[in-house]
This record gives C-alpha cells, structure tokens and sequence, in this order.
C-alpha cells in the first residue's frame, strides 16, 4: 500500500494544535508507516503540493493571506480535518470580533508605542474585518475541537481514519478540552 | 380510570408508567431514569421552559411540548429522543453558541459548563451557523462575583433562585427576544445593587456568566446540588 500523504497547516492559532500533535512522541514513527508528510511548519516546502489525501488545518481564518491559503489547500486536498478550537469555533482570535481589526491594530501598535508608531502594512496580510471558523469558507470534512486536541485525540482520530474505521470524535474530546 | 384518578398511567419511550396528576414530563421522566436534557431546569427551582432543550414528541401532535412545563395525562405517550429531537436540540445549541461569545478555551467553567457538557453529549463538534459576535460587558463591580454577559444562555436560574430561594429578586430580565440581558435591580452595577451576596445564583448558572472572583482560573466547578437539600430542609422545619 503506497503511503498517504498528509500535510498540516497553520492560520491564526497559537501553534497549540501543532505542540499537540507533536506531542504523540513515538507514535509518530507508527504513524510514518502509513503517512508522508508532505507539507507543514514543521517542513521547509513554501508551497502546498498539488495533490494531498489528508491536511489538517489549525487556526481560524482572520486575515486575506489565512483566506487564499485555506481556499488552496481545499483544492488541492482529498480530506480536509479541522483542528482545534480556531479552526472550528474561532476561538481566542474571534475574541476581536465584537471590537473590530482597527482599535485592536491601534491599541497594539499606536497607544501602547513609544518608539514608531506605526501600523504594519508592508509583508503583513490585512486583517479581516471578523475571524471566522475555516468551514464558513471553505467544506471541513473531518471536526476535531479542542484547545488543542490531546496528542491522544490526534493519534485516535489518525488511525481511524489512515485505517478507514469508523470515528467517535465527541467520545475523544470536546470544545475548550 | 376516570380523569379525576389522582394517578395516571402514560407511556414514556416504550415504557409503561405511572404518575401522580399534575406532575410533568420532566419529573416522571426522571423518576423512571429516562435522560432528558436540560439547561433551563433546576430541581428545587419553579419550571419556565426557557432553554426548550426538553422539548418531547406526544402521540397524536405535531407539535414538540417542553417536557419541564407539560403536564402528563392519562394514556399520553411521550417519544424523548428520537432523530427529530436530537437534530432540534444540537440546533437549539448551535443557536445558544453562535448568540453570544462563548470562547470555552478561556471561561472559567471550562470542563464544568452544562452548555459545554450538553455540546458534547450531543455531539456538537462545530457550529452550522455564524457568529453574532455581540459586544456585550463584564460586570466586576461586585466584591466577591463577577457577571460575564458573553457566557450568559438566559436560562433564568439565577433570577429565579434569587426571588424564590434567597427572597431578595435583586436579578432579573430587561429586553426582549435576543436583546434580553440579565440585570442586577432597575439595571445598576451588581455592586451597588441590594444583592445580599448569598452567592446561590454564581452556584446555580450552568456557565461561566456568573462567577466567584476568588476562583478565577479554568477550574470552576458548581454545586447546583445544594438547592433541593436547601428546600428539603426548610419544608422539614
């Protein structure tokens, strides 16, 4: 059986998700067995590989880079699993929603400034004006909640579907576990 | 049996049953060990189907019936959990969570939520629907609690276990439909409000809407348990 080949990414989320998954420690070789990982932080590939069978995505979509990246990986990817509370509820970066990008912007980089004062506009993405789950933008086939899923979660949820076995995600873990 | 019978035999799920008049879907239910879920219902407090996640199909209607506020009659059959009622609830959810700001991973009540626990139970793992995304306040004004309006579901525990257990009715609801919002007297800070700082209504919220300044953390545990032993022990006096 040739191997899958698995790519994570990253939106706007604390790289939590990704602590956790690495957190399976040696079952990561287990998991080896059976997945390539094809793109990733964790890999120095810039762009995302034409053809994927699984991507997990970590983080919520919160600004116009996190939106052409999302829609790509949707494209190029066979299932897409959404990890993570950012990924599946906004989480913690939605916490501007109710305040808007501008007065977060100003409070970070004009009020609390006393060299420069100056936003960002140069390299940085534009912010959106809400952070938003991935699955409004694009179709999430697999939910995996958490902040973050336990290594545990990741390696139950893997397997079963690497193996093709059906999947209790609420028996594994929850929203904010 | 005529209709005056004091006790009445219905069918719940399949089984056969038998209540006292008067009693609701909820009790009996419960008194037979059939799980129904709710947020809205608290023993010991008066019954208002606030949260409608009890809603139960009777024979013979289309319509779904509060199980906390219907009462039961002879011969009624009752269905609690059929495919119907789990989609209404998980939806009743998902409307619960999108309303307000309900961020689990930094509440207080983080793994003691009902509404978190319910999510779960009914296996919500992503919301259909998009945000709202309200600004609503905190208000810390008070020495020992704290009211966070983002958690709030309206389920009412804490003004009715203010007005029917502690006797103070310093909480209670302003507005309507989806701008209700949970005040402190004719709307003042919890602070400088009558509150008598019993605490009964931070112990009776299923979220973390109300809580205790002296636990802030992710370990908040309730005990909601301490109303019907409350009740219990003033009936026995």
């Amino acid at each position: 059986m040739s191997k899958l080949k698995l790519a994570t990414a990253w939106l706007d989320g604390c790289s939590g998700c990704h602590m956790s998954f690495l957190d399976m420690d040696e079952r990561l070789l287990e998991l080896a067995e059976f997945v390539d990982l094809v793109y990733s932080p964790l890999v120095d590939l810039k762009d995302f590989p034409d053809q994927v069978d699984i991507t997990l995505v970590e983080g919520a979509v919160a600004s116009v880079d996190d939106e052409a990246k999302i829609k790509k990986i949707r494209a190029h990817t066979k299932m897409l699993i959404a990890i993570g509370d950012c990924a599946i509820t906004g989480n913690v970066p939605s916490m501007r929603n109710p305040i808007g990008p501008e007065p977060i912007l100003d409070r970070a980089y004009i009020e609390n400034a006393t060299l420069q004062p100056q936003i960002p506009c140069v390299v940085v993405p534009k912010l959106l004006k809400v952070v938003r789950p991935v699955h409004e933008f694009v179709e999430v086939d697999v939910f995996l909640p958490g902040c973050p899923p336990s290594a545990d979660t990741f390696h139950t949820a893997l397997t079963a579907i690497i193996s093709g076995e059906p999947l209790d995600i609420p028996a594994l873990t929850r929203f904010g576990a | 049996m005529s209709d005056t019978a004091e006790v009445k035999t219905l069918v719940i799920d399949g089984q056969e049953v038998s209540a006292v008049r008067g009693q609701t879907i909820l009790e009996v239910a419960r008194e037979n060990d059939i799980q129904i879920p709710t947020l809205c219902h608290l023993e010991g407090l008066t019954d208002v189907g606030a949260c409608r996640l009890c809603v139960v199909e009777i024979k013979g209607s289309n319509k779904l019936f509060p199980a906390c506020v219907t009462s039961i009659y002879e011969g009624m059959e009752v269905s609690t959990n059929s495919e119907r009622l789990q989609k209404h609830r998980r939806m009743i959810l998902e409307l619960l969570f999108t309303e307000r700001n309900h961020i689990c991973s930094v509440c207080v009540a983080n793994g003691h939520c009902e509404l978190q626990s319910l999510a779960q139970d009914l296996g919500l793992t992503h919301v259909r629907l998009p945000y709202r995304n309200p600004e609503l306040t905190i208000d810390a004004s008070h020495e020992r609690f704290t009211a966070d309006h983002n958690r709030c579901i309206l389920c009412t525990r804490c003004v009715r276990v203010c007005a029917e257990v502690e006797g103070a009715h310093v909480w209670d609801v302003m507005g309507r439909g989806i701008n209700s919002m949970i005040i402190t007297d004719l709307h003042e800070n919890w602070g400088e409000s009558t509150c008598t700082r019993c605490g009964k209504c931070v112990q009776v919220c299923p979220t973390g809407a109300l809580y205790d300044k002296g636990k802030i953390g992710s370990d908040h545990p309730k005990y909601p348990d301490f109303l019907p032993y409350l009740n219990l022990m003033r009936e026995a006096r």
